[in-house]
């Protein structure tokens, strides 16, 4: 088992996860994930060195359509409830230019 | 009568009094108005709503003309579906084209879906009423709505109690008379535990067999939505409409609705019913003596009861808090402030992105977040999430195993009936260990439903759970319709 989760290893995933956390909430958040973390660590009790691992509870693989054109959302639609819209796409702020 | 005016907690549980079954053939027949049944659910919404808040948002003015529509159309002789004023609440996971759809989380505050998911379709073409958006605990992550963004929802029972969760409005909309029926979605009980608390009838499919398209992913490999009812063949009926393949999602299983309402009347007999020796300890003795009174009941009307094990049964729920926040981090991604609902403005697209998702999401919803993204993160994917899906095999095992000496498994669904406001929130491990029961199930894609069976503590409604196989739809409803007639 990894060590017990740190204040930066929180602070690394806020920022993988895209979420920006205040500190008090860096402070709850690593107490309560090594809690869960540590919670977790009963399965070190079975014997997992021989199990196949269970990604999906049924097998369906390759599941494919025939390539035929079909009716999509309605554009307009779509873009009238997002944030912001501009010539029929998405709008988003700067996505490069702006590092500090 | 009135629908609103139940005195003990047995007449508030059907409180309108009319079940899917009664209602379709009524109206239909042009014996029943359409219109009469949506006002004796928007009278029970008017009356206790406010006390309840079992809805996000009621659609009343689209409900009435709907029934008006239907009504319109038995006068006419016109062909009327198998739910034909049925008057039915949606979960609000669950998208509804140009009707908001808010998963209970300010991120999506606002929200308009431009399409209707599989299952809302299905209801529609058969003659449903839709009532409004029921609310949630947010993105459905929690066992009592009281994660909801916009306040929990009460037990209609007891309000002073949580009605259970995540589905705890489209649980506490049934229990209330505020609709005939009610969809929910279950990940890890979210359907069932809510029945349970509530009084009601709760089915978790098997995974794959009911469409996904439309309701909003939490965990993909464990969600199925299903339905909640005040009876077996009103669950049954509702099973039938809304299960079988749907192209539009490719996890669905290629075979069409499995055909329920005849089951109901075939007894248990020479049927093997499965109690397992080694069940997680902590349920209470009310709860405890229900599930005694249930295996009574089946041994009485033909059922054999043999002895189960489920040695891994209390890892599951160390596996699913692993694998079900892992899979939402993923899924949650998507809520970025650039497509849908709330956005925070910043200078650049990845501070716009942190400070919408720190403003959208509530507490719970960010804590299985971190947890999924740190389980899925580099240099901990072995040590966590690999482990978790394995521990998904061993109890996909157990039941394998389990199943070779029965038919069916019965449970309790929840350890406790409903409990106090605030009596976990403080604890987040209190609170996942409400799910110890129903959690197997979502890992091993099987069927299961909850319902009820006697009282428990404060006169409040017990659910017994079953649980059949992949695909045992068939049996599992043979089980609860005994149960129901041993009432």
């Amino acid at each position: 088992m990894p060590e017990p989760i740190s204040r930066e290893t929180v602070q690394k995933v806020a920022r993988l996860a895209r979420l920006d956390l205040n500190d008090a909430e860096v402070e709850r958040m690593t107490q309560q994930l090594a809690g869960m973390l540590e919670h977790f660590r009963d399965v070190d009790a079975l014997d997992l060195s021989n199990v196949e691992p269970l990604t999906q509870p049924i097998p369906l693989s390759n599941v494919l359509r025939d390539d035929v054109v079909a009716p999509s959302l309605d554009r307009d639609e779509v873009l009238g409830s997002a944030p912001a819209a501009q010539d029929g796409r998405f709008r988003v702020p700067p996505i490069v230019g702006f590092e500090e | 009568m009135s629908p609103t005016q139940g005195t003990g907690r047995a007449d508030r549980a059907h409180s309108a009094g009319r079940t899917v079954v009664d209602i379709a053939a009524a109206v239909a027949n042009g014996s029943l108005s359409a219109v009469a049944v949506l006002e004796e659910n928007l009278a029970a919404i008017a009356a206790r709503e406010s006390e309840v808040h079992a809805f996000n948002l009621v659609t009343a003015d689209r409900a009435r003309e709907r029934a008006t529509q239907i009504d319109a159309d038995v006068q006419a002789g016109k062909k009327v579906g198998r739910l034909a004023g049925v008057t039915i609440a949606l979960k609000d996971n669950m998208c509804t084209r140009g009707v908001e759809t808010t998963c209970s989380s300010k991120i999506l505050a606002g929200w308009k879906p431009p399409y209707d998911a599989t299952v809302v379709r299905r209801l529609a073409d058969e003659g449903a009423v839709f009532v409004g958006k029921t609310n949630l605990d947010e993105f459905a992550m929690g066992s009592s709505t009281e994660n909801s963004a916009f306040g929990p929802t009460r037990n209609p029972l007891d309000t002073s109690r949580v009605p259970g969760g995540s589905s705890g409005g489209s649980a506490a909309a049934v229990a209330a008379g505020f609709a005939t029926a009610s969809l929910g979605s279950d990940t890890g009980g979210s359907i069932r535990q809510p029945a349970a608390l509530c009084g009601l009838v709760g089915v978790k499919p098997t995974y794959g067999m009911v469409s996904r398209q439309g309701l909003v992913a939490f965990g993909s490999s464990l969600d199925q939505i299903g339905p909640f009812t005040t009876t077996v063949a009103d669950a049954a009926l509702m099973m039938e409409v809304i299960a079988g393949h749907d192209p539009l999602d490719s996890t669905s299983l290629p075979q069409p609705a499995p055909m329920l309402t005849g089951e109901l009347s075939k007894g248990v007999q020479g049927m093997r019913i499965g109690r397992i020796t080694d069940m997680p300890e902590g349920s209470s003795p009310d709860v405890l003596a229900q599930l005694e009174a249930a295996f009574d009941a089946l041994r009485a009307a033909g059922a054999t009861v043999v002895d189960v094990q489920m040695p891994s049964m209390l890892y599951g729920l160390t596996a699913y808090y692993l694998v079900a926040p892992a899979e939402a981090s993923s899924n949650l991604a998507r809520f970025d402030g650039v497509r849908y609902g709330l956005r925070v403005d910043a200078k650049d697209l990845n501070s716009m992105y942190g400070a919408t998702r720190a403003a959208g999401f509530g507490d719970e919803v960010k804590r299985r977040i971190m947890l999924g993204t740190y389980a899925l993160s580099a240099g901990y994917y072995d040590a966590y999430y690999g482990k978790a899906l394995k521990v998904r095999r061993l109890i996909a095992d157990d039941f394998a195993q389990a199943y070779t000496k029965c038919d069916a498994i019965l449970t309790p669904t929840s350890p406790t009936v409903a409990f106090k406001f605030g009596d976990k929130t403080s604890n987040p491990l209190a609170m996942y260990l409400c799910d110890v029961f129903t959690i197997p199930t979502n890992l091993a894609g099987h069927a299961a439903m909850s319902v009820p069976f006697g009282t428990g503590e404060a006169g409040l409604p017990v659910g017994v759970q079953i649980l059949a196989p992949a695909l045992g739809e068939a049996p599992m409803f043979r089980v609860a319709a005994e149960l129901e007639r041993a009432q």
